[in-house]
């Protein structure tokens, strides 16, 4: 209660209780006031509108209508989701697919980004510049999947199967990529190599970006070691980034799609990492059922939306 | 102890607590002194508890370990576009050239520069969007960020809020409604379609702005009194103590603008860029599987030296930054 009251009393006048009118005129009042703002916003919220803003706000209630592209929308309701959930078995197959590989790329991936941006910062300058690099890599290297099919090739041209042959371990040579035992495994490795993306890069910034002084303020405060020095310097000193890269690792691991493709084929073998967005990529650009792929990305969309909101909860305390 | 604080008269509070205070004193002055010491023994820099050169070699070979997964594939992309064709079916297949080539760089440039036009002009057209796009989106996305983060105005929630749902919102829709605002505008078919949408991805902004609001608001406000206008106190101050972000934000547009395909919003060959020349040439088939080894390491090249650069600039300058409070 005492609480409350305090609280009250230093809140801005924008958030004070004002009538209609009243509120109006302090609204232009600060609009006039911070016209230099709205300046600097401009030039990109310009582009962001024309180029981001409108193009989603249009593709918003394609869900809602069917459009095959070559005639105009027709608005059908709800019908998309109710075919989606109801009647589309291999939807439902890639929501489990789907959740496996977000698992995998989210969590696990955002773990591994922030113990290695965090092991690679205690190392020597030079040092630090080669393993970013070398952890970054696989993400710069833009489309290289064709080495993966290289090494995962089910002949014995494969290097994996040529390994293992070599040493004994098989005598005959295994489809990785169309065995359905272990097309999974195999697209999970890959995605794994190239998930050290934006969030790993941020996080590195944010570690570097840490002014050096906290930490011999804390040796003089009293903390004994590298784990307290994580836990009550890093990370609070980190927050920001560490929202961004979990911003990013959602958007990742919830739009698995192209290595899948590219490596088990299209569609893969007992729609073994047939994901989401693949299920929305083949209605959008095989079967040109582009109201039907809408819908089934706008549920993706609506997915992502929430565990952003359960992230920045999670992180919340560190956040502003 | 406590219950009887309380019924102690406060001149003998206060003369306990004063005794207090200089034991925690003497205390501090004694883990000081011994701190002092474990940096003299340290050398150098090593300012840091709990630092040790035997931690930092378990550090440096689990990296390393790790670090060979990342770079195998990397490593077998670069020696595929050396090996000679014969070598490429050789069975079992090795993992180096026993003759290393540079067939396949020069059949790449050959092919290249037998389509409609020279080479050189896709090379050109690569290098003017990606630069063009990174340092405007730089500028922009920065300016906006800084607004964003530090000054209080109508709106700045609801813009904050829209950036976000922008990153996260996906959709096979998504480009064709891009398509057809550019159509609208009448930008197919220009440079400005491969330059103007890359600018206005809201990720470097999210980023910059995520940076941004770790710099102390009194180091504004100081600057404010100081008499600096807004502009100033984003490029002059609070650009500067952003550097490992700024860095960050110019990989990364970087990276998307070089690499970008820009399917079907450009067709005239003389506006072409590398990699879509690059697609051109690898949809041949595995006849070309050397050339397309060699197109993915020659493509590389350029992110990987901004990469390189980028990362040196944050090291010289974080060395003796830190002055934020």
């Amino acid at each position: 209660m005492a609480e409350n009251t305090v609280k009250k009393e230093i809140l801005l006048p924008s958030e004070r209780k004002m009538s209609r009118k009243e509120r109006r005129q302090y609204t232009l009042h600060e609009m006039k006031r911070n016209y230099m703002c709205y300046i600097m916003l401009a030039p990109f919220m310009l582009l962001f509108l024309v180029f981001t803003i409108i193009p989603v706000i249009m593709s918003l209630p394609m869900g809602f209508t069917d459009f095959d592209m070559a005639s105009l929308p027709k608005f059908v309701g709800f019908q998309n989701f109710y075919t989606m959930f109801l009647e589309d078995d291999v939807f439902i197959k890639s929501i489990r697919t789907t959740l496996i590989f977000a698992i995998f790329t989210g969590p696990l991936s955002y773990a591994m980004s922030f113990l290695l941006a965090w092991l690679i910062n205690e190392l020597h300058p030079t040092l630090k510049t080669l393993f970013t690099l070398i952890f970054y890599a696989p993400s710069m290297a833009g489309n290289i999947y064709f080495v993966w099919q290289l090494i995962f090739s089910g002949d014995q041209y494969g290097y994996l199967n040529a390994f293992l042959m070599e040493l004994g371990f098989t005598s005959s040579a295994i489809q990785w990529l169309t065995d359905g035992n272990y097309v999974l495994p195999c697209v999970i490795v890959v995605q794994l190599w190239v998930s050290m993306g934006a969030g790993f890069l941020a996080m590195r910034a944010g570690f570097q970006g840490i002014d050096k002084s906290m930490y011999e303020a804390g040796a003089i405060e009293g903390i004994k070691n590298r784990w307290q020095e994580l836990i009550y310097i890093t990370i609070p000193a980190m927050g920001p980034s560490l929202m961004f890269a979990a911003v990013m690792q959602i958007v990742s691991a919830f739009t698995v799609d192209i290595v899948g493709r590219m490596l088990a084929g299209f569609p893969s073998t007992d729609y073994k990492v047939h994901t989401i967005m693949t299920h929305a990529f083949d209605y959008g650009w095989v079967r040109y059922e582009m109201g039907y792929s809408s819908a089934v990305c706008f549920v993706l969309f609506v997915v992502m939306l929430v565990c952003n909101k359960l992230v920045s909860k999670l992180l919340g305390k560190y956040v502003d | 102890m406590k219950k009887n604080k309380k019924n102690l008269k406060p001149s003998e509070l206060a003369a306990l607590q004063a005794e207090e205070n200089a034991a925690a004193l003497e205390a501090l002055r004694k883990r000081r002194e011994k701190e002092h010491k474990k940096m003299l023994r340290s050398k150098g820099s090593n300012k840091r508890v709990g630092k040790s050169w035997k931690n930092d070699i378990g550090i440096f070979l689990l990296l390393t370990f790790m670090g060979l997964f990342m770079i195998f594939p990397i490593y077998l992309a670069v020696v595929n576009s050396i090996k000679p064709v014969q070598e490429v079916f050789l069975m079992p297949p090795k993992l180096y050239a026993m003759d290393p080539t540079l067939n396949n760089f020069q059949d790449l440039f050959k092919i290249a520069n037998n389509s409609w036009v020279p080479f050189s002009r896709n090379v050109f057209n690569s290098i003017m969007v990606t630069v063009v796009a990174t340092v405007f989106h730089v500028l922009f996305a920065s300016t906006a960020a800084f607004v964003l983060s530090k000054c209080r105005f109508p709106g700045n929630a609801l813009l904050n809020e829209i950036v976000v749902i922008a990153l996260l919102f996906n959709s096979t829709v998504l480009y064709i409604m891009q398509y057809m605002v550019m159509a609208t505008l009448g930008m197919i078919n220009t440079y400005s379609a491969l330059i103007l949408p890359i600018i206005a991805t809201s990720m470097g902004l999210y980023l910059m702005r995520q940076s941004m609001t770790t710099i102390p608001d009194a180091m504004i406000e100081a600057a404010k009194v100081d008499g600096a206008g807004l502009l100033r106190i984003c490029w002059g101050i609070v650009m500067p103590n952003c550097k490992p972000a700024l860095m960050t934000i110019i990989i990364f547009e970087f990276q998307t603008s070089w690499n970008q395909a820009g399917g079907g919003l450009v067709y005239d060959e003389a506006l072409k860029t590398i990699p879509v020349v690059v697609q051109q040439i690898a949809a041949a088939g595995i006849a070309r599987q050397g050339a397309i080894a060699a197109s993915a390491v020659v493509l590389m090249i350029p992110p990987l030296l901004v990469f390189v650069l980028a990362q040196r600039n944050v090291m010289e300058t974080m060395a003796h930054a830190g002055m934020k409070d």
